[in-house]
């Protein structure tokens, strides 16, 4: 459930290691991560969960808002899952098609999972670099602030800027995004740290690039493995979290949907009978996390690769 | 020592009140708020209000005295929706059931994962370590409010075990299935620590140094390898204990435990903002607390640390 | 009879890639009292050679052959019996004093747990007898600085306390691998000094593993050289330094930067030591060997004794070796530069890289 520092920052050491020899790690990386089968197993899941979230609506037989008056008060009977009336996962307590559902669903907890993860790793990664890189006392105020911010329940503060600013989508994003910078940033900064007294930012140093360009081009690069691997596993987090919230009903607001506000309507009805009702939700949320979780490990083992 | 929680305290402390400002600060900005007036408020509650905050005074005395009684009182002030209600009464009232399933969670989580960890590292690529492997990766996927659902299907509807939900402090059965939803994914996270942890201190120098020192194995592991071992976990208890914390909302809404989370979402969806402060205010002080807590184990564990 | 005797010891790594041979076929003596010396590069397998005879190789590590030890097989016997040698009757101190102690207890604890463990003495008897060993190898104040962490040492420091450690059950054999690799040069010399006065006092024999020929010199009665996990050349240490019979012996000794040399350049052997996950079918330094010849890239050549005391694995002949070690260095300038030394010793007694010359004074590094 949470990402595991210790081998972040072993991978950081190393990738910091590399660039110091001047290997590429991207050429050995890339044939490990084709031969490692979890990683594949996951990618061909992704792939797949991707297609379904962008082309599964084209099968859809009902729209996610129409209500089908046929089965509607006696759902556990009529609405399950079917190919002959067009609801091929059945549909929902009101009605709904909850195949068209599960299609929305799954766009809307992809996209705030990938939108989250990239604003988590863009802010961590430029604050880190910056404090990295500045150094001094800059870089003490700034991860001092971090600190400080680590020790804010993060759940409860998003949830409380959700009740009082509206739930919009945006909002969700942001708060998402925002309360998962702070890891990305303390690994980045290690990176930059140990990066930055090397020659060939001295060189640029020396050619007179600004700061910020150096930062641009010379570190940000170089920071690509961490970020790459933090991406990957800080995705599944970011859709655990907006399922949790969507789960307490303060997320994702109807007609909208996502995984967890589907699985917090089909654990409120299972107990009709209607099982079908969790079952689907559950199911792509499950398969997509692992998917990501074993595409995120088997990167980190390539880029990082020990005996294990 | 002293003086190392001394300095941890002059760090948490200014935390905790800038946090209580900025949740403050944001009742106010809060489109819709009890303050600025678009939603009207029973009387009862406002005539609380004005004699809690004086509603009229200027902002900084209203912080002022909002950070007064909490800090010299405990007192959280009024409930906006529940005029004969208090903040304290509220949080009072689910408090001592989160922190008993709470507190049994995070003990069967560390217990369990920590165990699991060791074992599977000792007997590496066994099927022990396959299985324990097995399970951590499995149990990643299954979050509080994932677990909470699977096991009322299967304890309670299909097995008619235990029951599906309420709170009773005299009967254990009615806190299992919290514990076991809410401990799970941790058990699991805290397995997957200490297994890869204990592999990494078990081929380390000095266990090469307390084998050749002619010690059985067991020896070695409890006197010479737990200990350092132990230290990612216990850096990691911090972030799972405020996670268990955030779950136990779930377990409130769930299984109507009636701890406080339920008090929070309640709270969130009336927009009852004394509350919904109250609880974050309660919470960030536990996890600041709990921080230094693992600080301090960590710094007694860790001789190398200077205080 | 032999104290420690090794037959046909063979060490294999199983890893993702390929098995690993690190170790193969090694044969080997310890006499009582006696000072061997293992010399090899990195990568050389001495190092897997005396984890093999703890019994502490890694999971991943099976060792083949026989161990002997007081006419007591030990190579893969019980655990049980193993933990009744080690530390007892063969001790060993490690490479990194950093990280071979253990950083989260005390030293008095670590040390006490030995005898508590092997001689059931009381903790408080354990500790007394720990602070009598850490006076033994001249640590000042031992009294007061039994209750420290190893982080509180300094690294010479720290090995008196892994020696002092070993010694605590006054074992028969002591394993010392690559004991000053990760000191500082001085303290280096000073450690070396200490071991082999406690060897005298202690009357223990002494296996001494080490890329540094300085240290062999210094220390040892005999030597056995490695490489790809074989031995190629053993003998006693001087005649071995003196006429090193074997190519790359002899390129090991040029190796050593000399200051009484005017080179312009260090003699580096050239080429890399042998990948031991596909070890070459002839002799495995065929590849970097002055002397190579057909044969050598397809058969490995056996260790034959050609002299008393003396083996070498190799084609080219005695004399086509020893030639030219002698046009390289003419025994004239050896003499010259060294009046004491004997004649044609190349011992490197002016080597920088010889910390193990005996001379030292024996003075306790400061703290």
């Amino acid at each position: 459930m949470v990402i595991d520092q210790q081998k972040m920052q072993s991978l950081s050491d190393r990738l910091v290691q590399d660039e110091v020899k001047g290997r590429s790690p991207w050429a050995d990386a890339r044939k490990r991560f084709w031969r490692n089968k979890a990683a594949m197993f996951g990618l061909t899941i992704l792939v797949l969960v991707a297609l379904f979230a962008l082309v599964g609506g084209r099968f859809a037989v009902w729209s996610n808002e129409e209500l089908d008056f046929s089965v509607m008060g006696q759902v556990a009977q009529m609405g399950q899952p079917s190919l002959e009336n067009g609801h091929y996962f059945g549909t929902d307590n009101l009605g709904r098609d909850l195949y068209a559902r599960v299609v929305q669903g799954t766009q809307i907890s992809l996209m705030v999972g990938i939108v989250g993860a990239a604003i988590a790793v863009i802010v961590g990664a430029l604050y880190g670099a910056t404090a990295g890189y500045v150094g001094g006392r800059t870089d003490q105020l700034m991860m001092r602030t971090v600190d400080i911010l680590m020790s804010i329940p993060y759940m409860f503060v998003l949830i409380l800027l959700l009740v009082m600013f509206g739930r919009s989508m945006s909002m969700l994003f942001l708060g998402i995004g925002l309360i998962s910078w702070l890891d990305m940033s303390r690994i980045v900064r290690g990176q930059t740290l140990s990066l930055k007294n090397r020659e060939f930012i001295e060189a640029a140093r020396a050619t007179g690039v600004s700061s910020f360009r150096i930062i641009l081009r010379h570190i940000v690069p170089n920071l690509l493995g961490v970020v790459a691997v933090y991406a990957t596993l800080l995705v599944p987090l970011m859709i655990l979290t907006e399922s949790f919230i969507s789960f307490l009903g303060l997320g994702v607001q109807e007609p909208l949907t996502s995984w967890g506000a589907l699985i917090s309507e089909g654990a409120g009805t299972m107990n009709y009978g209607t099982l079908w009702q969790l079952a689907f939700p559950l199911f792509f949320f499950v398969i997509t996390l692992f998917g990501f979780f074993f595409v995120g490990d088997g990167l980190r083992d390539a880029l990082d690769p020990k005996e294990r | 020592m002293f003086a190392f929680i001394l300095r941890r305290l002059a760090v948490a402390i200014p935390t905790l009140l800038l946090l209580i400002v900025f949740s403050f600060v944001l009742m106010h900005l809060a489109p819709g708020g009890p303050f600025t007036g678009e939603r009207a408020l029973p009387p009862a509650v406002l005539a609380n209000l004005e004699r809690q905050y004086g509603l009229n005074d200027p902002l900084w005395l209203q912080i002022w005295n909002y950070l007064y009684n909490i800090v010299v009182h405990f007192d959280f002030g009024p409930s906006f929706v529940y005029p004969d209600r208090t903040v304290n009464q509220l949080i009072a009232a689910g408090f001592p059931v989160t922190l008993t399933y709470g507190a049994l969670s995070f003990l069967a989580a560390v217990i369990f994962g920590v165990s699991l960890g060791v074992v599977a590292a000792i007997w590496h690529n066994s099927w022990v370590d396959y299985l324990a492997v097995g399970i951590s990766i499995g149990a990643q996927v299954l979050p509080n409010f994932v677990m909470a659902p699977l096991l009322v299907l299967v304890f309670t509807l299909w097995y008619r075990l235990l029951p599906g939900g309420g709170w009773s402090f005299n009967d254990p059965s009615f806190w299992i299935m919290p514990v076991i939803a809410l401990a799970t994914s941790y058990m699991a996270s805290i397995a997957r620590i200490t297994r890869s942890s204990m592999l990494e201190v078990l081929g380390s120098n000095h266990i090469r140094t307390a084998r050749a020192k002619g010690m059985p194995e067991h020896r070695v592991i409890i006197r010479h390898a737990l200990k350092p071992a132990m230290l990612p976990v216990i850096s990691y208890l911090g972030p799972v204990f405020v996670s268990m914390i955030t779950g136990s909302v779930v377990i409130d809404i769930y299984f109507s435990t009636g701890g406080i989370g339920k008090a929070f979402v309640d709270s969130a969806l009336n927009r009852d903002y004394a509350v919904m402060m109250g609880v974050t205010i309660l919470i960030g002080t536990l996890t600041i607390l709990f921080n230094l807590l693992v600080d301090v184990l960590y710094a007694w564990i860790d001789p190398k640390i200077r205080y | 009879m032999a104290l420690l005797t090794l037959t046909d010891l063979s060490v294999r790594f199983q890893t993702n890639d390929a098995e690993v041979r690190a170790v193969n076929n090694v044969n080997l003596t310890v006499e009582q009292g006696e000072t061997l010396g293992i010399v090899g590069e990195s990568g050389s397998g001495k190092s897997q050679l005396s984890f093999a005879i703890m019994g502490l190789l890694a999971r991943n590590g099976r060792a083949t052959g026989s161990v002997t030890f007081d006419g007591q097989e030990i190579l893969n016997a019980p655990k049980k019996v193993l933990n009744s040698i080690r530390a007892e009757k063969i001790a060993m101190i490690f490479q990194d004093p950093m990280t071979s102690l253990n950083p989260y207890m005390r030293v008095a604890d670590q040390m006490a747990e030995v005898l508590v463990l092997h001689k059931g003495l009381s903790k408080r008897d354990a500790v007394t007898e720990a602070v009598r060993m850490l006076d033994a190898v001249k640590i000042p104040d031992a009294k007061g600085r039994v209750r420290l962490y190893p982080h509180e040492f300094s690294g010479g420091m720290r090995q008196r306390v892994m020696i002092a450690m070993a010694l605590l059950c006054r074992p028969k054999l002591l394993i010392a691998d690559e004991p000053t690799t990760a000191l500082d040069v001085t303290v280096q010399a000073q450690i070396m000094q200490l071991l082999s006065d406690l060897q005298r006092d202690f009357g223990m024999a002494m296996m001494l593993i080490t890329h540094d020929l300085g240290v062999v010199a210094g220390a040892c009665e005999r030597v056995a050289v490695m490489y790809g996990g074989r031995i190629r050349e053993t003998g006693p240490v001087r005649p071995i330094f003196a006429e090193p019979t074997l190519p790359y012996t002899q390129g090991l000794l040029d190796a050593i930067p000399r200051v009484d040399q005017n080179d312009e350049e260090l003699r580096a052997i050239p080429g890399q030591p042998p990948n031991m996950s596909r070890p070459p079918s002839g002799c495995a330094f065929q590849p970097r060997c002055p002397y190579a010849r057909d044969v050598c890239a397809r058969i490995d050549p056996p260790l034959e004794t050609f002299a008393s005391g003396r083996a070498r694995a190799c084609h080219a002949p005695v004399a086509e070796v020893l030639a030219r070690q002698m046009t390289r260095h003419p025994d004239t300038d050896q003499t010259a530069a060294h009046p004491g030394a004997l004649p044609g010793q190349a011992i490197p007694h002016g080597a920088v890289a010889g910390a193990g010359a005996a001379g030292t004074p024996s003075t306790t590094e400061g703290q």
